[in-house]
């Protein structure tokens, strides 16, 4: 059975592929990049490496994530290390995936990184694909 | 040389094992064509290496098999078991002989001979058994090849330790400190400083490691053809990533080659067609922004587009109508196309065009370009553009608000403080210019573009960018840092701001300004530099005029070198005597020109007004506007307008008409030049009347003159232009002359303008034609 790793962003029950998770980790000072695409938050260094942040809210559709917020999920994609912000941690576990219900999602574009959701206690949890959480290419700025 | 020649070594071995598995399955199926030429490029790339590290022997042997493989290539012989049996004997060969290449020990060349006349022969049968030489015990390597993964962690552990050292530093800082501790600590900073500049440096190669061996190959290859180069080399000092230049290497020398032996011509051709004996080849490596360019460029007979076309359809690589479909940029670059060759011969040195596909395929294989400049009967440049990625970089790091970011070093121009009157900032619509020392440029105020600081910039940096130069406007420059830096996440890249990221000491990660990019991404709009060169430029030649909205709502525009300042002035500065309108500016006054006085008079009851200050190096004057807007290149060709005195004429800009203010006739009051007499006669002398005829005579119509090609009668022309070197005709009737310049920037005088430049061509002419009036 799929290990998942088991997080809450805006009150939701989330969970991401241990396969996809690099590190969990608690992110020092960022340094805004102007003009990117919205959801990147800036750069953080990281065992000399530089990663860049991404406020996962936004990159959902949702509010921005508080600036207080420091707590992120480290995934390399492309070669590129990113930091996504969650608002909390909880655990890992194993589980066993099943298809997304009909029900739209209830806000935002949750379903724009959603692949299929988990039971745990009862609790329905999504189940969030890191990779399409990752910013697209912003358009050249004009 | 020994290096090279360890390089060469322990290259060959390696691609022998890789190659072990496909000679076995091309045994198995000699027809198969990916084997054919993977073998084929192993002893194309045996040659080419033998050609310069001087191993004649191997040389042989490899062009031997060269040959069988290209004529099984091109299908001029089928491999059978005897020629697949005949080249691995050789591929066995070679192998043997750099063995004992390696081990220093000597190898019984009596029967090379057997080998290569084995691959001539056809019949299946009778194949005499492949000598087995026994292979010495191979000696210890003195160099090793390491993955280039390792050096990358080790860059990062080492980054790390640098961090926990000034972490550490930082800590104990806080704390008396006991000076056996503090002894230790230096102890440590300056041997992790020492390990990082020899870790940086495994990574790092000045690219003169890649230039070294190109005099001697040059030398042997020209002497081998008979001809007459002369090499030059720039840029050795540039810094390359080490598995850049392996990655460069090959691709270097193999278009090298093919400009000695397909580019160069002979001394006696070259004689024939004017140039001088002696072939000159230059190889330039720079970097421009994150980029590092190798420049290949000969003077010989460039591309024959044409015969590369037609081998194209022979070959039956394309066909005839694709090939005739292809523009001519398309054509040249059928010269990358696997098999071509504009040579009909083939010979040791360079090949059958091979060179050039493979080529390609290694410099994209790290992510380069390759562009061809042909420039037929003229020569060839080849660009080689790798991205800088992993480079050791020079940076200037600048701060924005509190922000930082570095800029390449080499983008750089110059560095000005903004104060006192050697800058000055002024608004010109949305756009502001930065006029350092005379020389205008659009700025770019980086806190207000980046959303980052509200400031006005205390400090210029002047960058150049391909398309021109600009003024990047910072609060402040901190620091030179040499960063190593890498590429961003798509989401940063794909801004276009920026060329990359870095981690430099502080922890902090910093972003690395892309130059081009901003210039881009805030639309700044460059005057190009016109290189005269010849009449057919005088297409793209473009006026740079000021665009604004009138007073009276139209849209007009003001030639820019006419144009002191854009600024704003008090409507309290305004005065009106004599029917005339004059500015007040500070001690003293200048005409204020403008389209309608009623409007005028509205604008001034809004308490300040727009004015364009107006010199022509004496006098000033001043033109009330409603609002500037931009900074436009005018279409070199404008309908004179000979009406109205003050409008210059009509050119047309993105589809709309847009009158010209001749800024003489505002200094004048009147228009120019057409006096009480009638127009003034003025002569298109020497060989450049007939081009000016077709672009000056519409300007100085306008501007009131009569112009002619030859004076009727006895009549004395008021003024004569000419071009600048022209020896001045017997019959001179004494009128002035004014010269034109081909050259823009050759130093200015009254007697001789360049010739795109109008306004001061009017002004010359107005001032000697008045001269000789009189």
């Amino acid at each position: 059975m799929p290990l998942f790793l088991i997080a809450r962003i805006a009150d939701q029950g989330v969970v991401f592929d241990a396969d996809q998770v690099d590190s969990v980790v608690d992110i020092g000072e960022v340094v805004a990049v102007p003009r990117a695409e919205p959801s990147v938050r800036g750069l953080t260094a990281l065992r000399s490496r530089v990663i860049t942040v991404v406020d996962t809210r936004l990159a959902l559709g949702l509010e921005p994530t508080a600036d207080h917020i420091r707590r992120a999920v480290i995934t390399r994609q492309d070669g590129h290390y990113y930091a996504m912000l969650v608002d909390a941690l909880d655990d890992i576990e194993t589980f066993e995936t099943r298809p997304m219900p009909h029900a739209p999602p209830r806000e935002g574009r949750w379903s724009r990184a959603a692949g299929g959701m988990v039971v745990r206690d009862g609790e329905p949890l999504l189940v969030l694909d890191l990779a399409r959480l990752v910013p697209p290419p912003a358009a050249a700025a004009a | 040389m020994d290096d090279l020649l360890q390089e060469f070594i322990a290259e060959t071995r390696e691609t022998l094992e890789a190659l072990s598995g496909e000679i076995v399955a091309w045994e198995a199926a000699p027809a198969d064509r990916a084997r054919l030429d993977a073998i084929f490029r192993f002893v194309h790339t045996v040659k080419g290496s033998c050609g310069f590290l001087d191993l004649p022997r191997l040389a042989r042997l490899s062009h031997a098999a060269e040959d069988v493989l290209a004529a099984a290539r091109d299908g001029s012989r089928t491999p059978d078991t005897a020629l697949v049996d005949a080249v691995l004997g050789i591929v066995d060969r070679i192998g043997a002989v750099v063995e004992a290449i390696a081990t220093g020990t000597g190898l019984d060349d009596s029967d090379d001979d057997a080998l290569i006349a084995a691959l001539t022969r056809t019949e299946t049968a009778s194949v005499a058994p492949v000598a087995k030489v026994a292979v010495p015990s191979r000696a210890a390597p003195r160099s090793i090849r390491l993955n280039v993964d390792l050096l990358d962690r080790m860059m990062s552990g080492m980054s790390d330790m640098v961090l926990a050292r000034n972490e550490l530093a930082r800590r104990l800082r806080d704390s008396v400190l006991d000076p056996r501790v503090e002894a230790a600590l230096d102890r440590l900073s300056l041997t992790v400083a020492d390990m990082r500049d020899t870790v940086t440096r495994t990574r790092m190669q000045k690219v003169d490691g890649l230039f070294s061996a190109l005099p001697r190959m040059v030398r042997d290859t020209a002497a081998e053809l008979g001809k007459a180069v002369s090499l030059r080399i720039e840029g050795s000092d540039v810094d390359l990533d080490r598995e850049m230049i392996e990655m460069m290497r090959d691709p270097l020398v193999h278009i090298i080659r093919n400009a000695i032996d397909h580019g160069i011509e002979t001394p006696a051709e070259r004689r024939r067609l004017g140039k001088p004996e002696t072939g000159q080849i230059c190889v330039a490596a720079r970097q421009s922004g994150n980029q590092i360019l190798i420049e290949i460029e000969d003077d010989g007979a460039g591309i024959d587009v044409a015969r590369i076309a037609a081998k194209a359809v022979a070959s039956g690589v394309h066909s005839a109508g694709e090939v005739a479909a292809m523009t001519a940029a398309d054509k040249q670059k059928l010269v990358f196309e696997p098999g071509l060759s504009s040579r009909d011969t083939v010979s040791t040195m360079s090949g059958r065009g091979v060179g050039m596909d493979v080529v390609r395929a290694n410099i994209e294989h790290v992510g380069g370009r390759v562009a061809l400049d042909n420039r037929p009967g003229r020569g060839l440049a080849i660009t080689i553009q790798v991205p800088l990625t992993l480079s050791i970089m020079s940076t200037i790091v600048v701060a924005v608000g509190d922000q930082r970011f570095a800029i390449a070093r080499q983008s750089i121009e110059e560095i000005v403080k903004i104060r006192g009157d050697q800058v000055r900032i002024d608004p010109v619509g949305a756009v502001e210019v930065a006029t350092v020392r005379g020389r205008r440029l659009p700025m770019l105020p980086l806190g207000r573009f980046l959303g980052v600081g509200p400031a006005e910039p205390m400090t210029l940096v002047i960058i150049s960018t391909r398309d021109g130069d600009y003024a990047l406007g910072v609060d402040d420059v901190l620091d030179t840092e040499e960063v190593v830096v890498k590429p961003a996440a798509p989401a940063v890249m794909g801004s276009g701001l920026y060329a990359g990221q870095t981690l430099p000491d502080s922890g902090l990660p910093m972003l690395l300004l892309d130059g081009g990019g901003l210039a881009q991404a805030a639309g700044l709009r460059f005057h190009r530099e016109v290189i005269a060169a010849s009449e057919d430029d005088a297409d793209e030649a473009a006026i740079p005029a000021l665009l604004f909205d009138d007073l009276d709502g139209c849209r007009r525009a003001m030639p820019l070198g006419a144009i002191d300042r854009v600024e704003k002035a008090e409507a309290a500065a305004v005065h009106h005597s004599g029917g005339r309108v004059r500015l007040v500016v500070g001690e003293t006054t200048m005409p204020l020109h403008h389209v309608d006085a009623r409007a005028l008079d509205r604008v001034t009851v809004g308490g300040e007004i727009e004015v364009l200050r107006l010199t022509d190096g004496e006098a000033e004057c001043a033109y009330a506007i409603a609002a500037a807007l931009e900074i436009i290149q005018l279409p070199a060709d404008i309908a004179p307008s000979p009406g109205d005195g003050t409008v210059l004429g009509v050119a047309v800009w993105q589809g709309e008409p847009i009158e010209i203010l001749d800024p003489l006739a505002l200094f004048g009051g009147t228009a120019s030049g057409a006096g009480d007499h009638g127009p003034l006669l003025c002569l298109l002398d020497g060989a450049g009347a007939a081009w000016m005829d077709r672009f000056l005579r519409p300007v100085l119509e306008a501007n009131g003159y009569r112009c002619a090609v030859q004076a009727a009668g006895d009549e004395v022309p008021a003024v004569r232009l000419m071009m600048e070197d022209e020896p001045l005709p017997e019959d001179a009737s004494g009128a002035p002359v004014v010269r034109l310049r081909r050259e823009r920037n050759a130093a200015s005088d009254a007697d001789s303008v360049y010739r795109y430049d109008r306004p001061a061509l009017i002004a010359a002419l107005a001032s000697h034609a008045r001269r000789g009036g009189r």
